[in-house]
């Protein structure tokens, strides 16, 4: 493996965000690793697969899916940046962001964006937390 | 019992002394509505001071003059109409002409009371009146709650819309940018995801057509004598093509004909979401048994699969709009989440029943019964 390429652990139930994503990501030149969901997520974790950042859906097996995950992988690797991804602010009008060290607190991400995002967007993200 | 406020405007304190005697202590009963009501009274000599009171104090009803000193009753009434007050007008006047009712009720007043009247005349006139007001405001208040269901369906419409909408365009983005190369077959995929998609959508939109022609009543039903088998039949045909790679068998229990009074194309719709759903919701080389039967007074159909089942949560659930059974199971199966809703609302148009019966991983049974005959 070229020790340039970095790797983005994508976690997502939703199947076709998933392809898209990966696919656009491979076709960037960065390795993959999508896990379908919180579990799969946990299993990547357990297996000590390498990557250097993860993208994580909020709404997956659970509502707060993302939020327990998003705690186990900064556990794993504090330093390991973690973007958190949710549509839950426009639906329900809950708001909390990751933009302040007190937001950071709570929620263990690094970045939130809102869905729909679109691939430059996160692309953006991405370059800028490996940067 | 609730409290009906009475505002009099009249120039004449004989007849405010009056209306407030006749009223007081007085019990009006609506049996019909299962309301009752006391009346509280309050009163102004002027149209002016009769503008005031109607600001201040909200009355329900308005006993107004007709012939007031500077503003007259018309000028109130037809303030009261162009300001949109929420009062039910009752015009007092001492010429019991047909003119002048006329008149004041083509400018918005609700009745008029002649001079001189007697207390049962004061009486029937707000009894009128009074249940007049109690219909208009139940009827206004059930006018806001189907508004507010209606904003929640469209909302909730909006947003199973939205998601399939930016699976499809994010997958045209792909092949816009060419992010599997050149060549069209490497394409194969995402123009199947999209048709996936697409599919998931057209289905959305006729349950919402179905959904739509149930609860409007506007679809004339044509309800005849129909064979419920032959109809089984091609709904396990139709379910058939659904799925062939997966190796599921549909069958039909052998039986004489079950003939029922129903509306065919309705029977068809339970028939397709019943047996479509037993398709999606199986396991690879599944089945799913239909049967179909005539006791007693009633008409019976049963649908069983061999697939992923329920948990007794789960069960509960699912009836309702929208509501899809999200788990590891089911998350690559599509569905407009409105299926049994339909078949819900069509077996109560027959006074039927559904009873669901699961187990997870071995399977689901949906058992309908319409009562016949009688």
């Amino acid at each position: 493996m070229n020790a340039e390429r970095k790797t983005v652990l994508i976690v997502d139930d939703d199947t076709d965000f998933l392809d898209q994503t990966c696919a656009r990501l491979a076709a960037d030149g960065f390795e993959v690793v999508r896990a379908e969901g919180q579990a799969a997520a946990e299993d990547v974790l357990r297996a000590g697969t390498p990557f250097d950042v993860a993208v994580v859906d909020l709404m997956m097996e659970h509502p707060d899916s993302g939020f327990v995950l998003c705690h186990h992988l900064k556990k794993a690797a504090p330093g390991r940046p973690v973007i958190l991804v949710t549509g839950v602010t426009a639906e329900t009008g809950l708001e909390f962001d990751a933009a302040t060290d007190e937001e950071r607190r709570w929620v263990r991400a690094d970045v939130m964006l809102a869905k729909p995002i679109r691939y430059e967007q996160l692309r953006r993200e991405v370059d800028r937390l490996l940067g | 019992m609730d409290t009906l406020k009475v505002l009099v405007v009249d120039d004449e304190p004989g007849i405010r002394m009056a209306i407030r005697r006749a009223l007081r202590g007085h019990v009006m009963r609506l049996p019909d509505l299962g309301r009752e009501f006391a009346f509280e009274v309050s009163e102004a000599e002027s149209g002016e001071e009769g503008m005031e009171k109607l600001a201040a104090e909200r009355p329900d009803v308005l006993l107004l003059d007709y012939k007031l000193p500077g503003m007259s009753g018309l000028d109130v009434l037809d303030r009261i109409v162009a300001t949109r007050q929420d009062v039910l007008t009752v015009m007092i006047t001492a010429y019991a002409s047909l003119d002048t009712a006329v008149s004041a009720t083509k400018r918005g007043a609700f009745d008029f009371l002649a001079k001189p009247f007697t207390p049962d005349e004061l009486k029937s006139v707000l009894y009128k009146g009074g249940k007049h007001l109690v219909v208009h405001r139940e009827a206004l208040k059930l006018a806001a709650e189907r508004k507010r269901v209606r904003f929640e369906f469209l909302s909730v419409v909006a947003h199973e819309l939205k998601s399939p909408t930016a699976a499809i365009e994010g997958y045209l983005m792909m092949m816009r940018d060419r992010v599997l190369g050149e060549e069209l077959t490497a394409y194969d995929h995402p123009v199947e995801r999209a048709m996936v998609r697409l599919n998931g959508m057209r289905k959305l939109i006729s349950d919402l057509l179905d959904l739509t022609r149930i609860e409007s009543g506007e679809k004339r039903r044509e309800v005849r004598q129909i064979d419920l088998r032959d109809l089984a039949m091609a709904a396990i045909e139709g379910g058939s093509e659904l799925a062939p790679e997966r190796g599921i068998s549909l069958s039909l229990a052998e039986g004489g004909p079950v003939p029922m009074r129903a509306d065919p194309g309705e029977i068809e719709l339970i028939l397709n979401n019943l047996v479509s759903n037993a398709v999606k919701y199986n396991r690879d080389g599944g089945r799913v048994d239909v049967a179909v039967s005539a006791r007693e007074g009633a008409v019976e159909l049963v649908v069983a699969d061999t697939g992923i089942g329920m948990t007794p949560e789960e069960r509960t659930r699912l009836f309702g709009e929208f509501v899809r059974i999200k788990n590891d199971k089911t998350r690559r199966i599509e569905g407009s989440g409105l299926g049994l809703s339909i078949v819900r609302k069509l077996v109560d148009q027959y006074a039927g029943t559904i009873a669901v019966a699961s187990t997870p991983d071995v399977g689901t049974t949906f058992t309908v019964t319409f009562p016949q005959g009688g």
